[in-house]
């Protein structure tokens, strides 16, 4: 883990460096980029004639001869065919781009870059293509690419000629490989030629093949190795054979132990990334229900809410979808928060010390939250938008990677949590509420204004779970239902983690996250979610105050 | 003034007599039964079998609101995992209908349930073996709610689980057999459930005389369950356990074992619920998952709540008044049902704790209070005395 990590290190290192010196290397790529000369336009424009009269047997050497071709032109006529929006003009046989617009297409002349009128569909017809010639496309763009001064763009080209080898690729990759300054294309530039080498070389090449793909864990590597060990004789193998079947065999199982490092590792990320979900809904009910000992059933409704307020800020303000959700966090707080006030003051003040009461009473209230919506939004699901930041995701090796928004909501429950602890451990207000929680009588006689602290209490659970509505708006579809998706759930996990304690909530909340993700692969993820549940009932039973019990005179 | 109110009340007291509603019950099943039958369509007193299946439907629902009211009236056990029983019963019933479709099937297979064939099985699974017989349906229909109960049960008053924590649980309970049965792999059909079924007791379910019978059955039911739970909440151990609903440290300590009265009434509860669910199925044609969903059971409190907890005939009068609004409701104007419905929640639990059963005798109460001055018992809520408990 160690050796890796340090190497991890090294790599960002050198890929630093090799990010200062992108401007001069642009400067050297664009004069190896090819010049427009007259000789080029005339191959390619007598190339590109041919298209629109050519069979499908003889476009592979007709897209063969036109990749060779250096022209500025050659890749954009290749991935218009690729992409099945190359057509020809039939009176005149003209190769044109075209794009649908309404009932006709758009054209553009390919070779001239002038813009035609629109036609019918039946003026044109399509160039066509079927797989194979696809796949032959895609590594005549591979090998253009990878000349192309982007780095990305580059490591795409490697990617994809290492998915789909040709002949070609590996000439272009070998040519390539000594001008490659970029670490990271440059190893996987070795890796393609190193499984060439596997599949084709002499025995020797092989065995140094195989103990160079040693440390990659592409899987088109395994892949290839499990299918040439597969091809080897399985009986009365020769020296050589034997020989290399026991190196590859070595190979696959290191590579094995390594993908499994990583799928475990990667487990344990879904794992807390459910358990942050888990924990932002249910961390506002640990103040409503842990600290103060009010059920309210309505709590999925103020997220809910709070994935509703997302959306209308960013139908109000569409053009900052990039900021929308640091707009919604305190708008949605804010709105929450108020409707978690209402109810208190409207319904719970008059159940105190009627649970049960006051658990029916509030399902009421969420019935009503959940028809409001329905009625004002429609009972259908609404989009919410992510932002860029928050797509994409953190690739570290080819089998084990992090996507941004579950990384960012990990970080932010735990942000939440601990200002949340801050507020109740730190200010007077969490002061006020541990007092009241422990001894209204008491604390009210100490001049504290219990009535105001149960409101502004709940009014911050509330709030809280209106700002795990907005984080849930990214992970789910924001309907009328969402917030009873997560009541049982939040309630669990609350009583679960033992109630009144935050921290047994954190705990709680991130060990049912890896569990029910450490379950999925086996059991499929309905029976995960009824054994989780199924456990935490009999938990229950064992111990009904939870994991972290609250000792002393306050526990009973 | 005074005498005229006491004699009402008396006679609301002579309500939650025995004699009475069964009686009530029996004049208004024999009436709807000879409307139906001798009255021709359009007369002006002719009941249709529409309303006549409507009606069954809704003394299911009674009986299993008396199921809820056994358990959260008299023993302080919230459950909100009740419909769970009810879908259980619903399902023995179901698997047994389901074999009494034999080969008429769509499939026609004269040993495979349709859904069976269409998942490729080969062979009836072990646990429909003896689906097909009546007399195993009709112990299933108690077996399986009251193992369910029993285990549930005994796990949770044996831990001393109350109060909101064991509401939770049952609500749990009842999410994961709903997650459960929406599986293929179950063997209960899936998402679609168990339908499509043709006869029972080789009676067609078409025909509008089954409808009658199964009608006239549920309200024989609904009174057997009410005589039944008459008897326990009037007997000795249904002292027992509304003590241990009131005070269960102090029964402890007197020298019962209140965790054995609990799970006893939990069991008998559960029972109630699925015979309901069991009698529920054919009038309604279909059991499928969506019946184990937690917002089926609250709504089973409900009734109880509306109606009057801790009275058995409120939670009859409940059930119905409440499906009776749903049913309006929804024809009318669907949206404005759960507004209602919360609606009634928040303002039963706000002003009304006892329900409708309390209302009237409520009047009363304070006719006589205006009368007579405070000299008339103030009794306190027996809950409230509960809820305390809860409170420590």
């Amino acid at each position: 883990m160690i050796r890796t990590h340090t190497r991890w290190v090294s790599w960002l290192f050198i890929c630093l460096i090799c990010l200062c010196k992108v401007p001069v290397y642009a400067q050297t790529a664009d004069v190896q980029t090819v010049q427009p000369s007259n000789e080029n336009d005339a191959a390619l424009y007598s190339l590109a004639a041919k298209l629109p009269s050519a069979k499908l047997n003889q476009m592979e050497s007709l897209v063969t001869e036109i990749s060779q071709v250096p022209h500025p032109k050659t890749r954009e006529i290749l991935s218009l065919v690729l992409n099945g929006d190359l057509y020809y003009i039939k009176s005149n046989r003209l190769l044109v781009a075209a794009i649908k617009v309404g009932k006709e297409y758009e054209l553009t002349d390919v070779l001239h870059d002038s813009e035609l009128a629109s036609v019918k569909k039946s003026k044109i017809r399509k160039v066509s293509t079927n797989n194979r010639l696809r796949g032959l496309i895609r590594s005549a763009i591979a090998v253009l690419d990878l000349n192309s001064p982007n780095k990305d763009v580059r490591l795409q080209a490697v990617k994809q000629l290492l998915d789909n080898p040709s002949t070609m690729g590996l000439d272009a990759i070998t040519l390539r490989l000594d001008k490659e300054e970029d670490p990271e294309v440059s190893e996987l530039m070795n890796v393609v030629l190193s499984l060439n080498q596997l599949k084709t070389g002499e025995h020797q090449a092989k065995l140094v093949a195989v103990s160079d793909l040693e440390s990659s864990l592409q899987p088109e590597v395994r892949n290839t190795m499990v299918n040439i060990l597969r091809e080897l004789p399985q009986s009365q193998r020769n020296a050589q054979e034997a020989e290399l079947a026991a190196a590859l065999n070595e190979v696959i199982k290191n590579i094995d132990a390594k993908r499994s490092r990583y799928g475990f590792i990667e487990n344990v990320f879904f794992g807390l990334s459910l358990g942050s979900v888990l924990l932002l809904a249910a961390i506002g009910l640990a103040i409503t229900f842990g600290v103060m000992g009010v059920i309210n059933m309505a709590h999925g409704e103020m997220i809910m809410l709070g994935a509703y307020t997302t959306y209308v800020i960013q139908i109000t303000f569409p053009s900052l979808i990039e900021y929308s959700l640091l707009m919604a966090i305190p708008a949605a707080f804010l709105v929450s928060g108020f409707v978690g006030v209402l109810i208190e003051r409207g319904v719970i003040r008059f159940l105190k010390g009627r649970p049960l009461e006051t658990l029916l009473a509030t399902f009421g209230v969420s019935l009503i939250l959940q028809q409001l919506v329905r009625t004002v939004f429609s009972p259908l699901n609404r989009q919410v938008q992510a932002p860029e930041w928050m797509t994409g995701s953190w690739v570290i090796n080819p089998v084990f990677s992090l996507t941004y928004n579950r990384l960012y909501i990990i970080i932010f429950s735990l942000v939440v949590f601990f200002t949340l602890m801050l507020i109740l451990k730190k200010s007077s207000l969490g002061l006020h509420v541990r007092a009241v929680s422990q001894n209204r009588d008491m604390a009210r006689a100490l001049s504290i204004k219990s009535d105001w602290v149960d409101a502004a209490t709940f009014g911050l659970g509330s709030g809280i779970a209106g700002v795990a509505g907005v984080v849930l708006s990214q992970l789910t579809n924001v309907g009328p239902n969402l917030g009873q998706a997560y009541i049982i759930d939040s309630f669990l996990v609350v009583v679960f983690g033992g109630v009144g304690n935050l921290w047994g909530t954190l705990v709680a909340a991130m060990s049912l996250g890896t569990i029910n993700k450490f379950l999925e692969p086996i059991t499929g993820s309905v029976l995960a979610n009824i054994i989780v549940l199924v456990g935490l009932v009999l938990f229950i039973q064992k111990r009904p105050k939870g994991l972290f019990p609250q000792k002393g005179r306050s526990a009973d | 003034m005074t005498i005229l109110s006491n004699v009402f009340q008396e006679k609301f007291k002579a309500l939650s007599n025995l004699h009475v509603v069964v009686s009530v019950l029996f004049l208004s099943t024999a009436y709807v039964t000879f409307c139906n039958l001798v009255f021709a369509d359009g007369a002006l007193l002719h009941v249709s079998d529409y309303t006549v299946s409507l009606l069954g439907k809704y003394l299911c629902y009674a009986l299993l609101a008396l199921a809820v009211d056994l358990v959260w009236g008299y023993c302080g056990v919230l459950s909100l995992g009740h419909g769970a029983f009810f879908t259980l019963g619903g399902y023995a019933m179901g698997m047994y209908l389901m074999r009494q479709i034999g080969d008429r099937g769509v499939y026609g297979n004269p040993d495979l349930p349709d859904f069976m064939v269409f998942l490729n099985w080969t062979e009836i699974p072990w646990f429909w073996a003896g689906s097909s017989s009546a007399i195993w349906m009709v112990v299933m229909v108690f077996l399986g709610p009251g193992l369910l109960a029993f285990i549930f049960g005994t796990l949770a008053f044996r831990s001393r689980v109350s109060g909101v924590y064991l509401s939770i649980m049952t609500q749990a309970m009842t999410y994961a057999l709903m997650l459960a049965f929406f599986r293929n792999e179950m063997g209960f059909g899936g998402n679609n459930g168990l339908t499509d079924f043709k006869e029972i007791f080789s009676f067609s379910l078409q025909n509008p005389s089954t409808k009658l019978a199964l009608f006239v059955a549920t309200a024989i039911a609904l009174a057997i369950g009410y005589a039944i739970s008459h008897f326990i909440v009037s007997s000795k151990m249904g002292r027992v356990i509304t003590a241990t609903r009131d005070a269960e440290s102090r029964v402890r300590f007197v020298g019962y074992k209140p965790e054995h009265y609990k799970v006893w009434i939990f069991v008998v509860s559960a029972m109630l619920a699925g015979l309901a669910g069991a009698l529920y199925v054919p009038q309604v044609g279909i059991i499928n998952p969506g019946e184990f969903s937690p917002l089926n059971s609250i709504e089973m409190v409900v009734w109880v709540a509306i109606g009057g907890r801790c009275t058995l005939y409120g939670a009859i009068i409940g059930a119905i008044v409440v499906s009776y609004a749903k049913t309006r409701f929804t024809a009318i104007m669907p949206e404005a049902w759960l507004f209602a419905l919360g609606g009634l929640f928040v303002l039963v639990t706000l002003l009304l704790p006892k329900g409708i059963a309390g209302l009237l005798p409520n009047i009363f109460d304070k006719l006589s209070m205006f009368n007579s001055g405070p000299t008339t018992s103030k009794e306190e809520a027996p809950y409230h005395v509960g809820s305390k408990k809860e409170l420590e």
